[in-house]
């Protein structure tokens, strides 16, 4: 892949997490097919394709959480097992039981666990980081509360502020725009924005196309097998998405060059 | 009636009390990650793990004993697991072929097998005899304080009370990834944690708390003190330390209750003979649920 | 005890011992067929909780009918105050999960340690109050056929074919609920009704077995049965006769077993013969079974490793993974040094060119193919759509193929 206009005159990139020849099967049916990515740290990038495409079961199988057929992972240029601790993920929101006796607060102090440890105290630093965290989602009110209790968007976002407590270069995110309201979605954009400025990586498993040119600085599009990688202006265009989404699908970019229109996700 | 009491009702009721204490402690994340039915098939399993032991070792000694009944838990574990990802069975099933089949081993070399010298059959396993656990040595209470007397405690409870404070130990201890990983085990994967391991530890500190409870309760108190606690503590906060202490409350309070009905109940009604201390323990915390569930009814659309 | 057993087998250890385990047959055919429905719709250890609730209303039912005069064993009295436990303990499990923010497993849990205490507790005030003949009440704990009298067979064979008569009445919404409730509520089908049969029918089953297989483990062949079934076929009817046929064999083996060893627990033995079948089918069955499914996964892991190995020696790249390595040397594409054979040479330019045919199709037709990526053209697409990429493909033959980069 070549690259991208706007990157060409930087001096070369720094790769965050590195997938090579990666495949992952469900019952010998692959749902990722012999992929190479690279994803650029600093940058925000966006996972993009199709329902069923395998954007999650990407992310999962580069975290070891499901097992792979073949493939390489590597994190800032060392081991999966060197780099772990520099990522933090955050999970979908439906793959928890939201009924669980435990506060917002109680949620993001696990992220302090590799802090922490199995007996270290919680001491006025780490009730700071919980603090900052939940301020920077926009939660500060909220500690308290049972987590049953909160609206989608903001279970979403002290799934988000678990993260952030972990201090990671490296976010990974699973459709944190899936089912929430547009202040939140602004909120996590701007939280991730934010991220990204400090220098930090931002991987988002995304589906919604229409936003994916004016938040995110790369793409990878994704249909089993990778379909493009790059730089969104170089890479997000009509041909590529018809490619990963199929002819009928329906796309219309505006103009402007985003796409206004997604097919049926 | 002091030293009477000290003589035959003090240790039960104390070995009763630890039981359900060490059962009710591991039961609040069984019954939080949905395996509340894990429970149910480790105290099946207790019994072909004890009858293994036996026919290994040709006594009823408690240390094989303890060892043949973890490695059965262990085993039923490993087993419903395998049926459940390789022959692609779901939970429930899968849990049911399994305890099923090494509970009716158990029963069936335990009638084969040459017991009658030991006191091992199937209606002890299910109801264990809390009763017969009389401190002989004790005068009264100043007994407690006697270091002859002490040494002629049951058995039992010096072993129920170990194995409380072990699985108490190892639940401090491990407090922060059982929580994690119950809570959301792809979290707690992608920190490290080895959930695989932390999933199996759960099984095995439940075995324990089944094993060592099992002797002197029977297996249908076992299960009773691994779920009715800790689903009506479940009911009744939405902290998960303070679910833990409320269960472990209930557990203590329906343990005494249970005894002194079962054991002082038919003497007021003019009757000599008592009831089953097990049984009545387990009726009891199944109505400690239903009276928290009535408490909190609707709480499941709390918010 | 070999001869003794043989002849039971064959009807040949007296008129009692055959129509016991003819009872025992019938009774495991409508274990299995009723189980496969509960077995579909998820919801076997409901059947534990249901069982185990029954003590409670066997003793009660002892302690009536002593009172009332007579030796309290008279088995259909029993069963209905058994019947009558296992719908109160079922209305509790559903309570629970309905009202409160329990799920089914701690309801279930609850309801079977609680009630089965209760019938403890009932049990040991038999005791003491020494009414009535009490002594064959543990025979519903473990099970027992070797007691059985003609009446008690006629009991069960009564209640198994009653069961049977009407799960084949409701077959067809049954299954539809069991595969897709929501589907069911959709067409008009009263799913709540329906599943209330259902447990009915469990209801019957259990309460049923309670004499032959005990309390403890008659949720066995609700379960192993259909568990069983499932193994061969994905179809409802043949998973139906095949779990009922488990459960007869079971059935049947056991109370023979029983005959030619009076000392020995039916309950048990059923229980273990259902396994055994279980066990044979979950590792043999065709397709579904562990062997092969293994095979097969194999085969998928050695077909990519193969595939992505070829196409790195077409592209001239270095291949670092062990097993793609090994996958190549066995073929012998690669020389034990590391150096391609001419062999290889020739199998990385065939996956070259059927890479090439894959992706061109994926650009052309991006819905169409079927199939795993793996599998051939003519599995994947129909033959106007190949005919249709091989056109594409000899268009540019001299071109890059696209993406292939």
């Amino acid at each position: 892949m070549t690259v991208g206009s706007s990157e060409a005159m930087n001096a070369p990139l720094r790769i965050a997490l590195s997938l090579r020849g990666m495949t992952v099967a469900y019952d010998g049916k692959p749902a990722v097919f012999s992929l190479d990515a690279d994803f650029v740290a600093g940058r925000m990038t966006a996972i993009v394709g199709p329902n069923g495409a395998g954007k999650s079961t990407l992310l999962k199988a580069a975290l070891g959480i499901v097992p792979r057929v073949s493939g390489e992972v590597s994190v800032f240029g060392g081991t999966f097992e060197e780099g772990r601790h520099r990522i933090a993920y955050v999970p979908q929101r439906a793959s928890v039981d939201w009924d669980f006796p435990a506060s917002v607060a109680d949620v993001v102090t696990m992220g302090l666990y590799r802090g922490l440890g199995l007996l270290g105290r919680m001491r006025t630093e780490h009730r700071r980081r919980v603090g900052d965290a939940l301020e920077r989602v926009g939660m500060q009110g909220f500690a308290g509360r049972q987590i049953g209790q909160l609206s989608g968007g903001q279970q979403q976002r002290v799934f988000l502020a678990r993260a952030l407590a972990e201090n990671a270069e490296l976010y990974l995110l699973d459709e944190p725009f899936a089912g929430v309201d547009a202040a939140t979605e602004a909120a996590i954009t701007e939280v991730l924005k934010g991220l990204r400025d400090e220098g930090r990586t931002v991987v988002a498993v995304h589906h919604d196309l229409s936003s994916v040119a004016e938040t995110f600085d790369r793409v990878l599009l994704l249909n089993t097998e990778k379909v493009a990688e790059g730089p969104v202006s170089d890479v997000f265009t009509e041909a590529a998405i018809h490619k990963a989404y199929g002819a009928r699908g329906g796309v219309a970019l505006n103009p402007i060059g985003g796409v206004v229109r997604a097919p049926e996700t | 009636m002091s030293a009477e009491f000290v003589q035959l009702s003090l240790t039960p009721i104390l070995t009763g009390l630890f039981a359900a204490m060490a059962c009710a402690l591991p039961g609040n994340f069984l019954v939080l990650r949905r395996q509340a039915l894990i429970g149910d098939a480790i105290s099946h399993v207790v019994l072909p793990g004890i009858v293994a032991a036996f026919l290994v070792t040709g006594t009823i000694a408690a240390v094989p004993m303890l060892i043949g009944a973890a490695l059965a838990a262990v085993l039923a574990a490993v087993m419903i697991e395998l049926i459940r990802r390789l022959g692609r069975i779901e939970p429930g099933a899968a849990m049911g072929v399994v305890f099923t089949t090494l509970f009716a081993a158990g029963v069936l070399v335990l009638e084969q097998a040459d017991t009658s010298r030991v006191h091992l059959d199937v209606e002890h396993a299910l109801y264990g005899s809390l009763e017969s656990l009389i401190w002989l040595d004790a005068e009264g209470w100043g007994s407690l304080a006697d270091p002859a007397a002490l040494a002629g405690l049951p058995p039992e409870l010096v072993r129920m009370a170990l194995a409380f404070a072990l699985i108490t130990l190892l639940t401090v201890l491990f407090w922060r990834p059982l929580a994690i990983s119950t809570f959301d085990e792809g979290f707690a994967a992608t920190l490290g944690l080895p959930v695989r391991a932390i999933g199996l530890g759960l099984t095995v500190l439940a075995a324990l708390a089944a094993v060592a409870a099992f002797d002197a309760v029977g297996s249908i108190l076992v299960i009773a003190m691994f779920i009715c606690p800790p689903a009506a503590a479940r009911l009744l906060t939405d902290n998960l330390a303070r679910q833990v202490a409320i269960s472990l409350m209930i557990a203590a309070l329906v343990s005494v209750a249970g005894y002194v009905l079962a054991g002082y109940g038919p003497l007021w009604f003019g009757r000599q003979d008592s009831l089953s201390a097990a049984g009545m323990i387990a009726a009891l915390s199944g109505l400690a649920l239903f009276a928290a569930a009535l408490f909190r009814r609707g709480g499941r659309r709390a918010g | 005890m070999i001869g003794a057993l043989g002849s039971a087998l064959m009807f040949q250890a007296g008129y009692n011992a055959a129509i016991a385990a003819l009872g025992s047959a019938l009774f495991g055919a409508a274990a299995g067929a009723v189980g496969t429905f509960l077995f579909l719709r998820k919801r076997s250890l409901v059947s534990d909780a249901l069982a185990h609730a029954t003590l409670p209303g066997i003793a009660l039912a002892f302690l009536v009918m002593a009172f009332l005069g007579g030796s309290g064993r008279w088995l259909p009295g029993l069963l209905a105050g058994a019947a009558l436990a296992a719908i109160t303990g079922l209305f509790a499990v559903s309570w629970l999960t309905h009202h409160t923010r329990l799920s089914e497993d701690a309801a279930i849990g609850a309801v079977l340690s609680a009630f089965f205490g209760l019938g403890v507790v009932v049990l040991s005030l038999i005791q003491t109050l020494s009414v009535g003949e009490p002594a064959g009440l543990d025979g519903f704990l473990l099970g027992s056929t070797a007691g059985m009298v003609r009446s008690d067979v006629v009991t069960i064979a009564a209640g198994a074919v009653v069961s049977l008569i009407v799960l084949f009445l409701a077959r067809r919404p049954l299954a539809l609920i069991a595969f897709d409730a929501g589907y069911g509520e959709a067409r008009g089908y009263r799913v709540r009704g329906y599943d209330i049969l259902l447990m009915g029918l469990v209801t019957a089953i259990t309460v049923t077995g309670l004499k032959i297989v005990g309390l403890v483990l008659v949720v066995a062949l609700l379960i192993i049965p259909p568990a069983m079934a499932r193994f061969w076929t994905d179809r409802l009817g043949v998973m139906l006769a095949v779990s009922a046929a488990g459960g007869a064999l079971s059935g049947y083996g056991g109370a023979a077993f029983s005959a030619a060893a009076p000392d020995l627990p039916t309950g048990p033995v059923i229980v273990l013969l259902a396994f055994v079948l279980f066990f044979v089918s979950m590792l043999a069955a065709p397709r579904r079974g562990i062997l092969a499914r293994a095979l097969k996964a194999r085969r998928f892991e050695l077909a990519v490793h193969r595939r992505q190995g070829l196409l790195a020696l077409s592209h001239d790249e270095p291949i670092y993974d062990r097993l793609t390595l090994k996958v190549l040397r066995r073929a012998g594409f690669v020389r034990g040094d590391g150096v391609v054979t001419a062999e290889g040479l020739v199998a990385a330019q065939a996956a070259r060119d059927d890479e090439i045919r894959r992706i061109t199709g994926e650009r052309l037709f991006p819905q169409a193919a079927s199939g795993s990526v793996l599998d051939p053209l003519d599995v994947r697409y129909t033959p106007d759509e190949i005919a249709a990429i091989e056109r594409a493909v000899s268009e540019r033959t001299l071109g890059q193929p696209e993406g292939a980069a």
